[in-house]
């Protein structure tokens, strides 16, 4: 090669290597300052609502005065309602993820309901609520309670919880299953003795992220219904005389925590914007709460087990 | 130790439970977990039902053409109007503000993941990213109004305080993670042979990400533009916070409007008596929610379908 | 131009010009301390056919990929010693590797054409340097085209799909893409193992008539084709070269005990 190609050769190179270059200093600076801009997002937030954050803010009903109101009704509703919301969609959900990674054969019957979960994954929240609405609130006639709630939410986060149980079904070695069939179990025993058992920790991690979801989604529940202004918790479910256990709670009106904080956003007066922080720091705790729980019970899980 | 006498006849070893009621036991499981899987079946059923009955009743009293072509959107006043076109507006406007943002900077992000990020660096930034998609919803419409809009107004004082904007804006951001996720999963899956094949004849990093990588993995890519579409214009809370309630027809980003997901909202938080039309305009509402998904998405499998490249 | 491992093997190579002289080259895989190329000493004729034969995991590829800094491009490989190339140590840190690979081309074992165009497969070479003339671009995609003995196939459908092509097709499409380039040396890495015997043949012929132009060093599982194709051949055994020479007369008359029972079959 001549000296005057090679010399140009080189400085073309040089020029390429420094766009590559700069291009991904750029895809590193996409990525930090968008976190950045969330922490400090996340942070003006938690200072703004720290004057609130008081134990009486967890044990006081909303009220027309800022200083006095609190989240006593919308914890206690957001428990209750994860409550039911989780009995529905984890057994549910693994069944379904069960069903359809060892049981489903290659029919039109299985791909349309695969064709469903991934579909329903991408329904927008709202419409839940809206065929809990129609379906739940009226047809089924349960009211606009913690029941319907609940049951909108978990099919909300069905999809999530089927799709995570498939994939840990799913990283389970065929030799496993297959020592497993040779001698003798049927496939139930194969299942839940064995694929199970090894895929817990995955599912759990899904399930939580799923339930985290849950507990931020405020469209659905307020299509049901939910009330933004409740002054009053729903009947115990214990109970002093026989039967000791009472489902009234399940029908109660009620409200949770987005709703809440949703209320107290809109309020005109700028002193509900400490609440409406407050409210904001408490669900944000929830929530990257959970997610840490999830990634700390995935990593436990995954030490454990050596295929 | 005397051998255990073996019967004339072949016995195979017996199990504990008697093979007639072992099988019907499985059977007895096997339809209850397919009854679980059948569930979401029967929500995509049960959706489609309540949209449509709902909206037939609708639209017995209001005429398909008025709700299509009809410029007003004012269902709540003494002469009620149900023209979807401002509420079209609204959605759209916010969702393209929302694109504008999260697809270029996804992308970008998703390039830098896939092709240049060394290993380590991707274990840290990835759950960044991600962090992005777990904060609710409610929260960022906190902070699209009280954050975003005062910041926007030091620079654009004419901005009113519910604006397209701001909650298009902070769409976008919550975007990302959604549009690089998927994009980074496609980009991945490029088999490694064909990116030594253009290593091997002397191009840089970007250029056989942008020449050889991207166009092999637009398939996956352009899934995940769709869904991140689908995403915004689902989106209820950021923009009902943010942009307000109050439906108008504009496509000036730097206006008050209200999109279809809040309609909704708005009805529901007031008193909604079954069969009333109010109640049943929010029906009409979301299924002209789901025909705009479905658009997006049948958009998105064809374009998907033009470009795919078989290797 | 001396061999100086194995001086006794002289005769078996005839006077040729050096292009490329490996020294010492040890190579190491990431995070492992065993080397899986241990002190080659090797000279690549000019504008001849050498291949690199052994069995399974003696390192042929490994040293191929050497030659183009492949190695590169996964993190914590490390070589020691060195490749030269007109007194060029290619090897060293400060030589860039983008500038070895676009003087030193390379074909994969399976086709590897881009999702793009045959025209703009051959084409890429010279736009990654930012050629943007498009009559010299035509050009040399023509000629690179004829080089491969493709264009009378493709001139027709320059603008169709590479994928649309055949194996043989596709695989005479990727060398024309290395040829664009008028590259000094080009890699074949078992460029036929994934092709049928017709596929096979046409790509062995056009081997034939690019050392006219180009010096080529190629990875074969296939002592056939060694003995078929390449003027020297190389045998190499577990990361170390046992034996090189010219092919005829390393084939009838190997020096190694390593070589001969490799040749003969007694393990592979």
């Amino acid at each position: 090669m001549q000296q005057e190609q090679l010399s140009n050769l080189r400085a073309n190179i040089e020029r390429r290597k420094l766009i590559s270059a700069v291009f991904s200093g750029l895809g590193l600076l996409i990525i930090f300052v968008s976190t950045l801009i969330l922490f400090i997002l996340i942070a003006q937030m938690m200072m703004a609502g720290l004057p609130r954050i008081t134990p009486q803010f967890f044990t006081s009903f909303p009220s027309r005065h800022p200083e006095e109101a609190g989240i006593l009704s919308a914890w206690v509703g957001t428990l209750l309602v994860m409550l039911v919301t989780a009995l529905i969609a984890i057994p549910l959900g693994i069944a379904a993820g069960i069903y359809l990674e060892e049981y489903s054969k290659k029919n039109w019957l299985s791909a349309i309901i695969e064709i469903n979960v991934t579909n329903l994954a991408g329904v927008p929240s709202i419409i839940y609520g809206l065929l809990a609405l129609g379906l739940f609130v009226y047809q089924f006639n349960l009211g606009q309670s913690i029941i319907a709630a609940g049951l909108t939410l978990a099919l909300l986060i069905l999809p999530v919880v089927i799709v995570t149980t498939r994939e840990a079904i799913r990283a389970i070695p065929n030799s496993l299953r297959e020592a497993a069939y040779a001698v003798g179990a049927s496939r139930w025993q194969v299942v839940a003795d064995h694929i199970l058992p090894y895929s817990f920790g995955s599912i759990l991690t899904g399930v939580i992220i799923g339930l985290s979801r849950a507990i931020g989604e405020t469209a659905p529940v307020i299509t049901i219904g939910a009330l933004t202004f409740i002054a009053f918790l729903p009947d115990a479910p214990l109970q002093a005389n026989f039967p000791f256990i009472n489902f009234n709670w399940l029908k109660a009106p009620f409200t949770v925590m987005p709703i809440q904080m949703f209320n107290w956003v809109s309020r005109p007066e700028p002193e509900f914007e400490v609440n409406a922080a407050a409210a904001g720091t408490v669900l944000i705790v929830m929530t990257l709460g959970m997610n840490a729980v999830a990634i700390y019970v995935r990593y436990r899980f995954r030490k454990g087990i050596k295929w | 130790m005397t051998k255990p006498e073996i019967k004339s006849e072949s016995v195979w070893i017996q199990a504990a439970t008697p093979k007639k009621i072992r099988n019907l036991k499985e059977t007895i499981i096997e339809v209850i977990l397919f009854l679980a899987a059948f569930s979401s079946v029967a929500t995509t059923i049960g959706i489609m039902e309540v949209l449509i009955v709902e909206s037939v009743h609708f639209f017995e009293k209001v005429p398909l053409i008025q709700f299509l072509t009809d410029t007003v959107w004012s269902p709540l006043f003494a002469n009620p109007r149900y023209g979807i076109i401002p509420l079209l507006s609204g959605t759209l406007t916010t969702s393209s503000v929302a694109m504008f943002v999260a697809i270029p900077l996804g992308t970008i992000a998703a390039i830098y993941l896939s092709e240049f990020a060394p290993p380590r660096l991707r274990e840290v930034v990835k759950p960044c990213l991600e962090l992005l998609a777990a904060i609710p919803t409610v929260v960022y419409g906190y902070f699209a109004f009280l954050n975003v809009t005062p910041f926007l107004q030091t620079f654009l004082p004419d901005l009113p305080s519910f604006n397209m904007l701001s909650a298009g804006l902070v769409m976008g951001l919550m975007i990302i993670p959604l549009i690089s996720s998927i994009s980074e999963d496609a980009m991945r899956a490029v088999p490694l042979t064909l990116r030594e094949g253009s290593y091997a004849t002397g191009a840089t990093r970007l250029q056989t990400a942008l020449n050889v990588v991207l166009p092999a993995a637009i398939s996956g890519i352009s899934a995940a533009y769709i869904l991140g579409v689908s995403r915004a214009v689902g989106e209820t809370m950021i923009v009902a916070i943010a942009a307000g309630l109050q439906p108008n027809l504009t496509f000036n980003p730097f206006s008050e409007a209200a999109t279809i997901t809040a309609y909704i909202v708005q009805v529901s938080l007031g008193d909604l008596p079954h069969g009333s039309i109010e109640y049943q305009s929010i029906f009409a509402a979301g299924i002209m929610l789901v025909i705009l998904t479905l658009i997006f998405n049948i958009i998105g499998y064809f374009l998907a379908k033009k470009y795919r490249e078989v290797y | 131009m001396v061999n100086p491992i194995f001086p006794s093997m002289m005769s078996n190579i005839k006077e040729f010009q050096p292009k490329a002289e490996v020294r010492n080259l040890d190579f190491y895989y990431a995070g492992s301390n065993k080397p899986a190329l241990r002190s080659i000493n090797l000279t690549i004729p000019e504008r001849q056919v050498t291949s690199l034969i052994g069995p399974s995991g003696c390192g042929k590829t490994t040293l191929l990929r050497c030659f183009n800094r492949m190695h590169d491009l996964y993190a914590a490989n490390r070589y020691e010693g060195g490749i030269y190339i007109d007194t060029v140590n290619i090897l060293a840190h400060k030589v860039d590797p983008i500038e070895v690979r676009m003087r030193i081309g390379m074909v994969f074992q399976k086709p590897n054409p881009f999702p793009k165009s045959v025209y703009e497969n051959v084409a890429y070479g010279l736009r990654v340097r930012g050629e943007k003339k498009r009559e010299f671009i035509d050009y040399k995609v023509e000629e690179a085209l004829r080089g491969a003995a493709l264009w009378d196939e493709v001139k027709d459908r320059l603008n169709t799909s590479a994928y649309d092509l055949s194996g043989g097709q596709q695989q005479r499409l990727c060398i024309a893409r290395a040829l664009v380039t008028d590259p000094e040396i080009i890699l074949f890495d078992e460029p036929t193992s994934a092709l049928d015997p017709i596929a096979t043949n046409s790509i062995e012929e056009l081997i034939g008539k690019l050392e006219e132009k180009v010096t080529i060093l190629i990875v074969t599982h296939s002592m056939q084709q060694a003995a078929r194709i390449s003027d020297y051949t190389a045998f190499m055994y577990l990361g170390e070269l046992m034996e090189f020479g010219q092919t005829k007369i390393m084939f009838q008359e190997p020096t190694h005990e390593k070589t001969k029972e490799y040749i003969s079959g007694r393990f592979g």
